[in-house]
């Protein structure tokens, strides 16, 4: 086998020294009836050709050679491939977690620049080494207010991405938390500010909110600030989409950020893995979980950077620990820290930039299709939740023969919004990518009924 | 000002600053295709008081300074590539190329997690032929592949077993834990709402079975154990542990951190095991990658699968995949989407490279465990005499008496070329060394290893200063950590 | 090393009062076994524990140690100055490095706990233990 450097001579060597006879009798501690007995009934050996192939015939039953206008917390942007080629490194990828710092330093030294840079996006002092990802690190915000406040009821946005919603509803249910769901604004999209408040009361550990939430909306973050701090809560705003704080004012009144970063410089891999973010103010630091890198010098006065303020962490505190997470999501992060240096401060605002540009050449072209309409008035990013005259799972299906994968439809998650669906546009759309969905929807709308002079309803009269 | 922090330095690497020292206005590192729709106002399109003019501090860097600054970074670090990383109880083993080769392949990288399932056909195959590989592996029931590491998967199998136990009528008070467990054990069962009792190991290092007949009672929901535990030592008796706990109406937890030392030996679903999670970026290879992305999924005996974390994986009559998110008695979702598929990915291109092979590698494993601990015999304390399995458990009891404990012992490999081994665990060897070589080490490295762990054997006795101040050869010295968790910089700032 | 004119708990707490109030800190044993301090956690002022319980936590980099209240009693001052200057407590435990001050609600609970030749004695056993 190729992964194991030994010939067999030399393992009957190792054998001869240690005085065994045949391998088996090195699981002799292993009680008969504990064992197997006979091989794995399983597929294999593959030869790296046929691992290859395995998984080029496995690429080749997904949805290769379409174009796909889904977002809803997994975002499609440029990669350069200067980032992979240096993530590819050994010393990065086949490294362990840098607790002996002496032989660490390019971990921990990137891990101090991606928590720098995570605190200049979000507008935050303190950021972690990273958590799972976006849901998770919402779920950790989330008990994070409850040990801060000593509360726990928590106000969550219905307009949170509902997959978020459902990781925070597991965590507080083992911990015995309320968790009271506020809507939005039928009109804007947004939470519904008076709602919140009204549900806010003096038990609420914390109001939660995404921006640009689920429905593309953004919110306004100060408002949700003040209505929480007046009842002694606190404000975690959620971030699922953080090409958009290139373009959109950083969630500073946030008591705490809970950021997914894979639109940041990761794939969408299907869902994972990528890279949540803890992000907070400095007197929170030691109810924050996850990993930190901290400056430190060594005897010569050299600076140098640690894991620091371990203590919060389960290996140490054990059953006291902030959380159980171990491992963060290290080259993840790194994948990030390295795209965002060849990207830098220009790069990031005008990829914003040419995304808000796009979303909305796309809407107006969009609203030009027979019943098509925005629907919902707040400012929106590069996702737009849009109304259309038939259910989007119809149109998808006509799009799909013209290999487009359209947006995404909102049934599922709101069961009276399933005319509705959540449009994604990013730099990586071209002119003609819009102009071939708005076509195909033209025709898709044609075949379920929809003529061009046909009259249709606006969503206020239905 | 530090030497580290100035331009000029002995040697490029050792002077290379933070992105943001690097960093002058109007330099970039990458750039986009001209804009082919009318450009819209930032401030407009928003709302002036929704608008940012770009991030503050970020850094301005071109790609050639992007790339000498991350590749000057990535000498600063010891990796698997270099040497022997004999980092007990983190299998750090061999990660195969071709594994991050397929990852990132068009057609799954690209792939969008919200996109119908019949157009993720290749995915879900993926995700389904890995589950069933490691169904054989552990010999359990059914399986969810959704949590993102050990840790996350540990915490979804309690929740698990308070979910069974809730809808028998009562989810009971007490996890038991034994003296030697991973230190995610207990934090995880507090997650999950429930009180830790301690086990007693015995002299053997092995669960004391008597104190954990004494423990189980009714408020017990069940026992945590790792197996082999974290000495590598097999627990012997776990299937009368199984017993016992099942008898009371407990259940029993295994945390499969050490699976590398069963695979295809032994199943835990033959010895009683109710839960248990995998480390895939221990056993199966996938990169630990300087601490994540890991996947940590969970196996369970039939009675636990409908509180399994929704969406389930499920093969349709026609044989077609599809998700299962009608899961009424569910524990509910972990994460967004479906868990870490690249490194699931990873894990299957891994477990089809060996096919029923894997118990080659397990027996390698073994093997060099036991030839360190023969080499190292007499040079070192051995506290549990029992012959171990993946790893082995020194102790710094004869280096003690020179002053030299486990630690120094650890930071002079370093100046020997290898990453130390795990110190100061398990909790119950005062002093431990726990080494683990993993099956990805050649007869000539390992016998380089035992060279330089008899040489600081001998250094102990006869220089134990140089031990002491160890490492001598690193980039940088001992860094004042205390100093650092006193006043945390953890940003970069502007002078 | 140890004052005579405090009282000391089995899990290294010191106590000595004077009037109706309370000071409370850990004796330089437990500093000693700690290592050097980071971070401690102090309780609120007016906060009330009985003897026994927890009522905050001394850090150094590698491990976290619970103050208990060797005796009842209501906060009425703590610390403040540990915050920026934790190292005070390796320096000086018994002095300068006091954690908590408050009114005793139990004084009679005094008398259960160690004078300083009793914890000297305790002490010295716990380091035979750790040596052996």
């Amino acid at each position: 086998m190729r992964y194991l450097p030994k010939s067999d001579a030399e393992r009957r060597a190792i054998l001869d020294e240690l005085g065994l006879a045949s391998i088996n009798e090195l699981f002799a501690s292993i009680p008969e009836a504990c064992r197997l007995g006979r091989p794995l009934a399983v597929p294999g050996p593959l030869s790296e050709k046929e691992i290859i192939d395995y998984f080029r015939a496995r690429a080749a039953e997904n949805a290769a050679g379409y174009t796909s206008f889904l977002g809803a917390g997994v975002y499609n942007h440029f990669r350069s491939v200067v980032a992979d080629a240096l993530l590819q490194r050994g010393e990065f990828l086949t490294s362990y977690t840098p607790y002996q710092a002496e032989i660490s330093q390019g971990t921990l030294q990137a891990i101090f620049e991606f928590q720098t840079l995570m605190c200049q996006l979000t507008g935050q002092e303190v950021a972690n080494a990273s958590m799972y990802d976006g849901s998770t690190a919402a779920a950790e915000a989330a008990m994070m207010t409850v040990r801060l406040t000593g509360r726990r009821r928590l106000v969550i946005s219905r307009a949170l991405n509902p997959e978020y919603r459902q990781v925070v509803d597991t965590y507080a249910s083992d911990l015995g938390l309320e968790v009271v769901e506020t809507g939005f604004d039928a009109k804007t999209g947004q939470t519904d500010l008076a709602a919140a408040q009204a549900a806010t009361d003096d038990t609420t550990a914390a109001v939660i909110v995404q921006s640009p939430n689920f429905l593309g909306a953004l919110e306004p973050v100060a408002q949700f600030a003040e209505a929480a701090h007046g009842r002694g809560a606190l404000l975690v705003v959620a971030i699922a989409e953080a090409v958009s704080l290139g373009a959109v004012r950083a969630p500073a009144e946030a008591d705490i950020v809970a950021m997914e970063a894979q639109s940041l410089g990761l794939a969408p891999s299907f869902g994972g893995p990528f890279a949540g973010v803890i992000a907070t103010r400095e007197k929170f630091v030691r109810q924050m979980p996850g990993r930190l890198a901290g400056q430190a010098t060594d005897g010569e006065g050299r600076r140098g950077f640690v894991l620091t303020l371990a203590t919060r962490e389960q290996h140490i505190r054990r059953e006291k620990a902030t959380s159980n997470i171990c491992t963060n999501q290290a080259l993840c992060a790194l994948a990030v820290t390295m795209h965002l240096a060849l990207l830098g401060k220009e790069g990031l605002r005008e990829m914003a930039a040419q995304n808000l540009a796009k979303a909305r050449y796309a809407v107006a072209e969009c609203e030009k299709l027979p019943g098509v309409r925005r629907a919902f008035s707040a400012p929106f990013f590069n996702e737009v939740t849009l109304e259309f005259p038939r259910a989007v799972r119809l149109i998808n299906h006509e799009l799909e023969r013209e290999r487009i994968i359209g947006p995404l439809p909102l049934g599922p998650f709101f069961p009276e919004q399933t005319k509705r669906g959540l449009l994604c546009l990013t730099e990586m759309h071209s002119r003609q990518d819009v102009e071939r969905l708005v076509a195909a929807t033209r025709r898709a709308l044609e075949s379920l009924g929809v003529g061009a002079r046909e009259a249709v309803s606006s969503p206020a009269e239905r | 000002m530090a030497p580290t922090n100035s331009p000029v330095a002995r040697n490029v690497s050792l002077g290379e600053r933070l992105l943001f020292e690097k960093s002058a206005p109007g330099k970039r590192g990458m750039e986009l295709p001209p804009l082919d729709v009318p450009s819209v106002d930032v401030a407009h399109a928003l709302g002036a008081e929704n608008a940012r003019d770009g991030v503050d501090g970020f850094p301005e860097v071109s790609e050639i300074e992007v790339i000498r600054h991350f590749t000057r970074l990535s000498t600063w670090n010891y990796a698997i590539d270099l040497g022997m990383y004999p980092l007990g109880s983190c299998t750090m083993k061999y990660n195969p190329r071709v594994n991050e080769f397929v990852a990132r392949l068009e057609g799954l990288a690209t792939e969008h997690p919200l996109q119908p399932a019949e157009l993720s056909q290749g995915c879900l195959r993926i995700l389904r032929t890995l589950e069933l590989f490691l169904l054989e592996v552990t010999g359990m029931d059914a399986i969810t592949l959704q949590p993102c590491a050990g840790a996350q998967g540990e915490y979804a199998g309690i929740a698990m077993i308070r979910a069974y136990l809730a809808s028998r009528g009562n989810p009971r008070k007490k996890v038991l834990v034994p003296d030697s467990a991973h230190g995610t054990n207990p934090a995880t069962a507090v997650t999950a709402g429930y009180e830790v009792r301690n086990i007693r190991s015995d002299s053997t290092g092995r669960i004391d079975i008597g104190h954990l007949a004494e423990c189980v009672d009714e408020d017990v929901a069940a026992l945590m154990v790792t197996n082999p535990n974290t000495l590598g030592i097999f627990e012997r008796d776990i299937a009368e542990a199984a017993e016992l706990l099942h008898a009371r109406g407990a259940l029993l937890y295994m945390d499969g951190a050490n699976m590398n030392a069963l695979a295809g030996v032994a199943r835990p679903g033959d010895f009683g095991v109710d839960v248990m999670h995998m480390n895939l970026h221990k056993t199966f290879s996938t990169p630990h990658g300087g601490g994540g992305p890991g996947a940590g999924p969970v196996a369970v005996e039939k009675r636990l699968e409908p509180f399994l974390p929704t969406p389930v994986l499920v093969e349709k009559p026609d044989g077609r995949l599809g998700w299962d998110r009608n899961r009424p008695k569910s524990i509910g979702r972990l994460r967004a989407f479906y868990g870490n598929f690249g490194v699931l990915v990873r894990a299957l291109a891994y477990a089809l490279a060996y096919g029923p092979g894997m118990v080659e590698a397990t027996r390698d494993a073994v093997l060099n465990a036991n030839y360190i601990r023969k080499k190292l015999e007499g040079v070192y304390d051995l506290p549990y005499e029992q012959p171990c399995m993946h790893e082995v458990v020194f102790s710094d009891a004869r280096q003690k008496k020179h002053g030299v404990n486990t630690m120094d012992i650890a930071k002079r490999l370093i100046d020997y070329g290898f990453h130390p081994y795990t110190t100061a665990f398990p909790l119950i060897v005062p002093g431990a060394l726990m080494i683990e070589p993993t099956e990805s080490e050649s007869r000539e490295e390992l016998d380089r290893f035992v060279e330089a762990m008899r040489s600081i054997a001998a250094e102990a006795a006869e220089n134990p200063e140089l031990v002491k101040s160890a490492p001598h050869s690193a980039r940088i010295g001992r860094l004042d950590e205390v100093g650092a968790a006193r006043k945390p910089v953890l940003r970069w700032k502007p002078q | 090393m140890y004052p005579a004119n405090y009282k000391y708990s089995q899990e290294h707490e010191w106590v000595t009062l004077e009037g109706q109030t309370a000071t409370i800190g850990i004796t330089d044993y437990a500093q000693h076994s700690l290592g050097d301090v980071v971070f401690v956690e102090l309780p609120k002022l007016g906060a009330k524990f009985s003897a026994g319980q927890t009522i905050g936590t001394v850090e150094s980099v590698k491990a976290v140690s619970e103050i208990y209240s060797p005796v009842s009693l209501e906060v009425t001052e703590v610390n403040t100055a540990l915050a920026n200057t934790p190292e005070k407590i390796n320096q000086d435990p018994h002095g300068a490095a006091w954690l908590v001050k408050g009114r005793a609600t139990n004084p009679g609970e005094l008398a259960k706990l160690m004078d300083a030749k009793a914890y000297e004695a305790y002490v010295a056993e716990k380091e035979k233990e750790a040596g052996a």
